[in-house]
């Protein structure tokens, strides 16, 4: 088993240095892209939003909600749109027999972890410093939501590769199928904005919760939130232990044993 | 060693299954050269994709109690967008090894040139072997899985493949599978021929030659 755990993690490490360098070659500014992506993507919404927000005046942050919602996204969303392309280009990799789909998959979300990571703390740093949100309230429930939200993302990323693996149109579905999610999600809400009535529908979708729980710490007393972290962490480990079983079976399945 | 027991591989198409192997028992033993003479999708490389442990059997058991290397052939194993460099330390840190001082040994033997810088995608097929084969040198396997690619290297490969395998590693063990009669018989002390799913073993090398010669 420690012996097992040890390859895993040679492997992993591996897997991440052949997609670093895949992704964005040596030149230029070359890793330091996997930060600038998400960051850029959150900056340009957070400048349209800001400008399209400023009209109708408000007191409200629009600013540090962009960038929280924005930056969330990405956690949750980017490595399941990755583990979902990874079969394809890694398959002669896998002829080495201890490099697993798991490890492929994980190795994608691990990156994407660290790309949204950086990026939100690069932006919220950059606009703390100047002057253009007010730093967050709550460090640490800032940390929390983000931490579950990430796990969040290894679960889903375990799922969306598996099932893309097992059947290859679920790649194809996976993009449509997450708009919707988006939209859920909480990047444009909070939960105290909506009827009533909608709000305990919502509040079954576990990304909102993250959301609520990061604007939370962020801003503090000047909005009520709604989350439930034990909700998530119980989705948490229903979404890894499905991912886990079916990276399993997906890895069953590519080596022809069924 | 490495032993198959009873094991079956089919595979499931649209028009039903398709089998593969039969029922295949084979035991290698450390140092061993054996060669596997099968026509075109005998399932040559089906077993040696079982032998390495990157597919499952069906039915049956594969036991390895060598360190086994994955299958030198002409797919899989390298990452294609990658170079014959960034491939190398791929393999290395998969298999736990240095890559720093595997660079010079492996630009030695695959004589790439300025290809080993290039992505593997731009490859021709002798270059490709050269490379699996320089790799799977410098890692120090004690069971080389050979899946044709020594039928595609000129003849200097070939000498100086043999070289590296057969004089200075004369204690490793080598399953080679191929369609060639030549490959086989030159590298390999035991032969068996693999046909309608089974392998079979005949008393010595020259009858195993001769019926696999006929039977084509």
């Amino acid at each position: 088993m420690r012996r097992s755990l040890a390859i895993q993690r040679r492997v992993i490490h591996a897997l991440i240095m052949r997609e670093v360098i895949t992704r964005y070659g040596r030149e230029g500014l070359g890793v330091l892209w996997f930060l600038l992506e998400p960051a850029l993507f959150t900056l340009v919404v957070t400048i349209i939003w800001y400008y399209y927000r400023l009209q109708t005046v408000t007191t409200f942050p629009v600013i540090a909600f962009s960038l929280t919602g924005f930056s969330l996204l990405q956690l949750w969303r980017n490595g399941a749109n990755r583990a979902a392309t990874a079969l394809e280009p890694n398959q002669g990799l896998i002829t080495h027999r201890n490099v697993k789909l798991l490890d492929v998959f994980m190795a994608r979300v691990f990156l994407e972890w660290a790309g949204a990571t950086g990026a939100f703390l690069l932006l919220s740093m950059a606009m703390t410093v100047a002057g253009v949100i007010a730093p967050p309230e709550d460090l640490g429930y800032v940390l929390v939501g983000w931490l579950l939200i990430a796990w969040f993302s290894l679960g889903l990323g375990l799922v969306v590769g598996a099932l893309s693996a097992i059947f290859s149109v679920f790649e194809k579905i996976w993009r449509p199928m997450s708009y919707p999610l988006f939209l859920l999600s909480g990047v444009f809400f909070m939960v105290d904005w909506l009827p009533v009535s909608l709000r305990e529908f919502i509040l079954w979708v576990p990304m909102v919760h993250g959301n609520e729980m990061v604007r939370h710490g962020f801003f503090g007393s000047i909005v009520t939130t709604y989350e439930n972290p034990s909700y998530l962490l119980v989705v948490n480990l229903v979404v890894t232990f499905i991912g886990l079983s079916l990276a399993k079976y997906a890895q069953r399945e590519n080596s022809g044993q069924r | 060693m490495i032993q198959l027991s009873g094991v079956h591989k089919w595979y499931d198409t649209r028009h039903g299954r398709h089998h593969v192997l039969n029922g295949v028992d084979l035991c290698v033993r450390p140092g061993e050269k054996v060669g596997i003479l099968g026509r075109n999708g005998a399932g040559k490389s089906t077993l040696i994709r079982l032998l390495s442990g990157v597919e499952k059997p069906n039915v049956g058991s594969v036991e390895r109690s060598m360190n086994i290397s994955w299958p030198l052939a002409l797919s899989g194993g390298f990452q294609g967008s990658l170079s014959g460099l960034d491939n190398l330390k791929f393999i290395c840190r998969v298999y736990g090894a240095d890559y720093r001082d595997k660079i010079g040994p492996v630009e030695d033997f695959a004589e790439l040139g300025k290809f080993f810088r290039e992505p593997i995608k731009n490859y021709s097929s002798g270059m490709r072997s050269r490379l699996a084969f320089a790799i799977s040198l410098v890692i120090e396997f004690d069971c080389y899985l050979i899946d044709e690619i020594l039928s595609v290297g000129d003849a200097r490969f070939r000498d100086r493949c043999r070289e590296e395998i057969f004089v200075k590693r004369k204690e490793r063990a080598i399953i080679l599978v191929s369609h060639n009669v030549a490959t086989v018989k030159q590298n390999c002390k035991r032969v068996l021929n693999i046909q309608n799913g089974r392998l079979i073993e005949y008393e010595d090398k020259e009858t195993a030659l001769r019926s696999y010669m006929e039977s084509c």
